[in-house]
């Protein structure tokens, strides 16, 4: 045996076990961030998954005119300003005739959202011959109710609601009088300050007209700035400047954006606070360099040979760039400036800066109405004292991760398909 | 990287002052090495392209120092010499190729037909469509078969018809010797190709503008010997048509396809004759030590 396998057979032990101990190294690190993710979700959706239902209770409504104040039932205006709590009130009292008192009324009104009402009006709207008529309906609980329904045995000792008030829930359960429903209105409503009419809609809609605005900006400015800079910039000490500070901006915390855009946009422009058109131009200068670095990097793996061979058949540079090179580069772009969306999309910081953290109820109809945005809104959730938020907010986080996950998903499958082309 | 030493540091030049000493020649005196003028004939009569006193810069590095060279019509002319030598350089100012690097430039007088090709007023896309280019390594664009050579055509609108284009693919293709072998799968990828077959479509990619003069810059040196062979067989065809300009390692290459053959060597440019006799009896001794093999 020569000298050289003696020694190599001495070592390859050694090897071994050290490449052992890199793999094993590396299966734990994949396992950490696993079980962060695993952590994270469980949490989130141990949170959040309940509030996707919530509580109703029955109630008997005597669709009283006199109770209700209407002279005229052929009066719209007379319809939707009648008194319709008051209904609510009478059947409250009438399924539970022992309560008396004006602190215990009062706590009793309070086991039905105060939404209800506007539940009864427009079903009365629709429904006018129900006048003077009874009927047994589900009205949507209040959220205190709707929480103690939801703790468990133990827990429901920490619930707010009052202890009289959790006897008169336990009656109507054992009556059979309360049932949990798909909690459609979180899909549908805008924020509210009861966390069981409250919804993400709003926020949904808000996000949406602030990605179009950013998308719309950011995509062409930031491709054909990536152009410019590849392909027709000289290269010189100003260009190299101006790639510094594409980098530099890279890296500024977004609250700067947010500062910016407050500066400029509201107090130098005059445009609108809260509005989705000064969110989307904040996360356009934000989403920017993002856009830039990754079409650059694409634009340079276009191999050089196929602009010798376009350029060799006498296209024009700009030839080169619109037949050759974008095609080519256009995959790495598209996944560049989707990961750019979904970075803006999670942005909460720039946006306090400039409105977007109102308290706004109505659904954004356009990038000119007042609105927030999702994670703003989880943000606003996450800040608001009553205990329902909690799950609201883990639901709303839930929402968000959604769309963050469609929209990573998105970038790879057109990666996949248009990278497919040979 | 291009690059040419001066005079004074080509003494202690890589393999190729020794070798060219050891000749037997006492003269270590540099002007015997780089002749003033170019040895033998660079000049000829009926002249496609001529070259005056070329000189290409890389930012401060010169490349190549003071070419003149003709080449003729209908003929095929290859460059020989060392890597480094500035052949690639000098082939690639033909079609101002060199445009493209912003450090480069290019001095001196280059005519097409009289007409010189660094005229400002003279537009680059034109002087592309009229002198074409085959490069080192096939680069097929990833499209089709048919639309890698329907391109040109496209892009200066030499047919308005479709069967206008497709004629000329046609004949590309078969100028090319590809067509029997593609003609079934035209719209299949050419990037699907085999290296000499994406190196024949690059050549008809080439000829479908029906350039007067075609460089080729090194095109089987990536090849296999077969593909080579029909490569070769391919320039003699096209030499009929088209002038040639190629660029080669193979010296055997040189002596097989060309009509004559220029030698480079350290940006300059040393000899130009008739290929036989470069490869019999070259005048110059750094032809002659580059041809033996002793160095490059």
């Amino acid at each position: 045996m020569s000298k050289t396998t003696e020694q190599v057979r001495k070592t390859l032990a050694r090897r071994y076990r050290a490449e052992k101990r890199f793999r094993a190294m590396g299966m734990a690190s994949v396992l950490f961030g696993l079980m962060a993710v695993v952590v994270l979700f469980t949490d989130i959706i141990g949170k959040g998954h309940s509030a996707f239902v919530e509580t109703y209770i029955q109630l008997e409504i005597r669709w009283d005119q006199d109770e209700l104040y209407i002279d005229d039932p052929t009066d719209p205006d007379e319809l939707a300003y009648a008194d319709y709590d008051a209904l609510i009130k009478n059947a409250l009292r009438e399924r539970f005739p022992s309560v008396e008192g004006r602190l215990e009324k009062r706590n009793l009104y309070k086991l039905v959202s105060s939404g209800a009402g506007y539940t009864l009006r427009d079903r009365l709207a629709e429904n006018p011959q129900l006048l003077g008529t009874t009927e047994t309906l589900w009205l949507l609980a209040d959220d205190d109710v709707d929480r103690y329904l939801k703790l468990g045995q133990e827990a429901q000792e920490s619930a707010r609601l009052p202890e009289q008030a959790r006897a008169w829930v336990d009656e109507l359960v054992q009556e059979g009088s309360t049932d949990t429903r798909w909690n459609a209105s979180f899909f549908t409503h805008g924020d509210s300050r009861e966390p069981e009419q409250a919804g993400v809609w709003g926020a949904v809609a808000g996000s949406f007209f602030t990605m179009l605005v950013t998308l719309a900006l950011a995509f062409p400015i930031g491709v054909a700035a990536a152009i410019y800079l590849e392909e027709f910039a000289p290269k010189n000490r100003f260009t190299d400047f101006i790639e510094v500070n594409i980098n530099n901006l890279a890296a500024v915390p977004s609250i700067i954006f947010g500062l910016l855009g407050l500066a400029i946009f509201i107090n130098l422009f005059g445009m609108p606070r809260s509005v989705p058109v000064v969110g989307g131009l904040v996360l356009t200068l934000m989403t920017l360099p993002t856009i830039i670095i990754s079409a650059r990097a694409s634009i340079k793996s276009v191999p050089p040979s196929i602009r010798e061979a376009a350029l060799g058949l006498g296209a024009s540079r700009m030839q080169v760039v619109m037949h050759h090179v974008l095609p080519l580069a256009l995959p790495g772009m598209l996944t560049g400036a989707i990961i750019g969306m979904a970075q803006a999309l999670g942005e909460t910081a720039p946006l306090l800066m400039i409105g977007m953290v109102a308290f706004i109820v109505d659904i954004p109809g356009g990038p000119l109405s007042p609105a927030t945005v999702l994670p703003v809104q989880i943000y606003l959730w996450a800040d608001s004292p009553e205990a329902s938020f909690v799950s609201m907010t883990s639901a709303a986080i839930m929402v968000l991760l959604g769309f963050l996950i469609m929209m990573n998903t998105l970038a790879v499958v057109l990666r996949k398909r248009l990278e497919r082309r040979w | 990287m291009e690059t040419a030493p001066n005079f004074t540091d080509t003494g202690n030049g890589p393999a190729s002052i020794p070798a060219a000493g050891d000749k037997g020649d006492n003269t270590m005196d540099a002007d015997i090495r780089y002749p003033e003028n170019t040895v033998g004939k660079p000049l000829v009569d009926d002249a496609k392209m001529r070259m005056r006193d070329v000189n290409v810069f890389y930012g401060d590095k010169q490349a190549i120092f003071d070419v003149s060279l003709d080449i003729g019509n209908n003929e095929v002319i290859a460059l020989i010499g060392p890597s480094g030598c500035g052949k690639s350089t000098f082939l690639r100012s033909l079609n101002r190729m060199n445009d493209t690097i912003d450090i480069c430039s290019v001095k001196g007088e280059l005519t097409l037909d009289e007409q010189n090709i660094y005229d400002p007023k003279l537009d680059v896309v034109e002087l592309r469509a009229r002198v074409g280019m085959v490069f080192q390594k096939p680069n097929p664009f990833p499209k089709s078969i048919y639309d890698n050579v329907a391109y040109g055509p496209r892009l200066h609108g030499l047919a308005s018809k479709r069967y206008e284009l497709d004629e000329i693919v046609e004949n590309s293709l078969r100028k090319a010797g590809l067509w029997d072998e593609v003609k079934d799968r035209l719209d299949q990828p050419g990037t699907g190709l085999s290296g000499g077959q994406q190196q024949r479509l690059c050549i008809a990619r080439t000829i479908s503008v029906s350039p007067e003069v075609v460089l080729m810059d090194e095109p089987c040196s990536a090849l296999d010997p077969i593909a080579t062979a029909k490569i070769e067989e391919l320039i003699d065809e096209l030499s009929s048509q088209y002038t040639i300009a190629i660029v080669t390692h193979s010296m055997q290459q040189a002596a097989r396809v060309s009509h004559r053959t220029a030698y480079f060597h350290l940006g300059r440019l040393i000899e130009v004759n008739e290929t036989n006799k470069v490869f019999t009896s070259p005048d110059h001794q750094l032809t002659e030590a580059y041809i033996t093999g002793r160095f490059g």
